[in-house]
């Protein structure tokens, strides 16, 4: 990892405390012992480690962390958060950082991850439940890979694993509702 | 004993062998399930990962609407559904301004009494595996098998309330119990990628991959699990990691409970095998059990 000189400048001594709030642990209480990062699965594929993100969550490095790779790869298996000996919940940092980073329209890295959760809660939202095909169908416009992992798809429709006709529940208004309200 | 019943969409769906193989299992054990009226998808990753709030109040309607039922207990057989459940409950009943929040946007009580169990915890009660044993008819013996638990049902332990988290027994149990060779490996909870799925399914080859080697290195034929996601990552990547020579062979994803109802020969699990992607018939015809 090329190392990188930090000016005062980038440093917004705000965050902490407001990912503190926003995910009800104790950052602040992270003294780097890496159980977290030796533990993560998909640390292979970060450009931060768990332990590096909660460091520079500490220090206030605020853009770094909100466009960073690791945010969007982290699939939230829960091992940083079951093993911290400070008892920090990482897997609900990295949820607050990832909502940080839309709401605030810095999230940059990793957009299909990003498609994909729009296609997700899209399908939730219009039937309050999950039709796999359409919200396959919605990713798949969105990110226009049409071809990838058609094969799977084919022998999955085959089997008859893929319905084709949604199930709108009656409190979709009350779903909706949740969306708008939230 | 009754209880009420969250299938979620993937039983719905892509899972529809789960959710029938549970509902016979179940109905051989005398568990009377009752699925909650008009449930809604509990939000999965992508709430979660987007929406903090949002995903407290999705996975709250289900509980709210669980308890309309008068079961005391409430069972989820998809893990990440559990998970979100059981962490909305958490959170509910730890946060009073959170509750009243939640409440307030779904329009509905939530007492918070409800207990939230993934389906193996009620399947691995001592007086239900007594029960299985009692109902065996075809023992799975010789079959070889793994039992993977994944992340979703285990962690984090402070929400789940497992305790052994790290060695969970539910379904070894289970398996010993219709008396398959079941072995011991240590990747009962490592990552298969979860929800990484559809976005990055280079990194879920790579995840199950190093599974399905693992499970083979165990001696193991197949793999039993209790979680959708996790079976369509075990099982759709397979074709393409033999063809990349990534996995020596492959090998059949069951869901736990599909092996208990082979093994308490209901007649109607053989409907589900032709679901599967992995063909598992000729595994199960060289073990007698076809």
């Amino acid at each position: 990892m090329p190392t990188k000189e930090i000016t005062e400048s980038q440093l917004d001594s705000q965050l902490v405390k407001e990912v503190e709030a926003k995910s009800h642990t104790k950052v602040s209480s992270c003294f780097q012992c890496l159980k977290c990062s030796s533990g993560c699965p998909l640390s292979y594929e970060m450009d931060y480690l768990p332990a590096q993100v909660i460091r520079m969550v500490n220090l206030g490095l605020r853009d770094e962390v909100l466009k960073s790779r690791t945010i969007w790869v982290c699939a939230s298996c829960e091992t940083c958060t079951t093993r911290c000996p400070n008892d920090i919940d990482i897997a609900h940092v990295m949820d607050t950082l990832r909502e940080m980073a839309l709401r605030s329209g810095k999230a940059e890295a990793e957009q299909d991850m990003r498609r994909f959760h729009e296609a997700f809660l899209s399908a939730i939202k219009t039937w309050g439940r999950v039709h796999e095909l359409q919200m396959i169908g919605t990713y798949k416009l969105k990110t226009r890979k049409f071809m990838e992992d058609a094969d799977i798809g084919m022998e999955m429709f085959k089997r008859g694993k893929i319905k084709l006709i949604p199930e709108p529940i009656k409190g979709r208004k009350a779903v909706k509702k949740l969306f708008r309200k939230t | 004993m009754k209880v009420a019943y969250y299938p979620g969409c993937s039983l719905h769906g892509t899972a529809q062998e789960y959710d029938e193989s549970t509902r016979m299992v179940c109905k051989a054990l005398d568990i009377e399930l009752e699925e909650i009226d008009d449930w809604n998808c509990c939000g999965a990753s992508s709430a979660h990962s987007t929406n903090d709030k949002l995903s407290v109040a999705l996975a709250a309607r289900n509980l709210a609407l669980a308890e309309k039922t008068a079961c005391s207990t409430l069972t989820v057989p998809c893990s990440a559904c559990f998970q979100r459940l059981k962490a909305a409950d958490f959170r509910i009943r730890e946060n009073a301004e959170l509750a009243r929040e939640i409440t307030s946007l779904i329009e509905m009580p939530y007492s918070g009494n409800l207990e939230v169990l993934q389906i193996i915890q009620i399947l691995a009660r001592p007086e239900i595996v007594e029960r299985v044993r009692e109902k065996v008819k075809k023992p799975l013996k010789d079959l070889r098998t793994v039992c993977y638990y994944g992340c979703l049902t285990v962690r984090p332990p402070k929400v789940t309330k497992v305790g052994d988290y790290e060695d969970p027994m539910y379904m070894d149990v289970l398996m010993q119990a219709v008396g398959a060779d079941n072995r011991f490996w240590s990747y009962k909870t490592e990552c298969c990628s979860g929800g990484l799925a559809m976005a990055r399914s280079d990194v879920t080859k790579r995840l199950s991959g190093i599974l399905l080697n693992m499970a083979d290195e165990a001696d193991a034929e197949c793999v039993v699990l209790s979680c959708p996601m996790c079976h369509a990552n075990l099982e759709t990547r397979q074709s393409a990691l033999l063809a990349e020579r990534r996995i020596p062979k492959k090998i059949p994803i069951f869901y736990v409970t599909e092996l208990l109802a082979l093994a308490m020969d209901i007649r109607d699990v053989a409907k589900l095998w032709p679901k599967h992607l992995v063909d598992p018939r000729p595994l199960l015809v060289s073990k007698g059990l076809g």
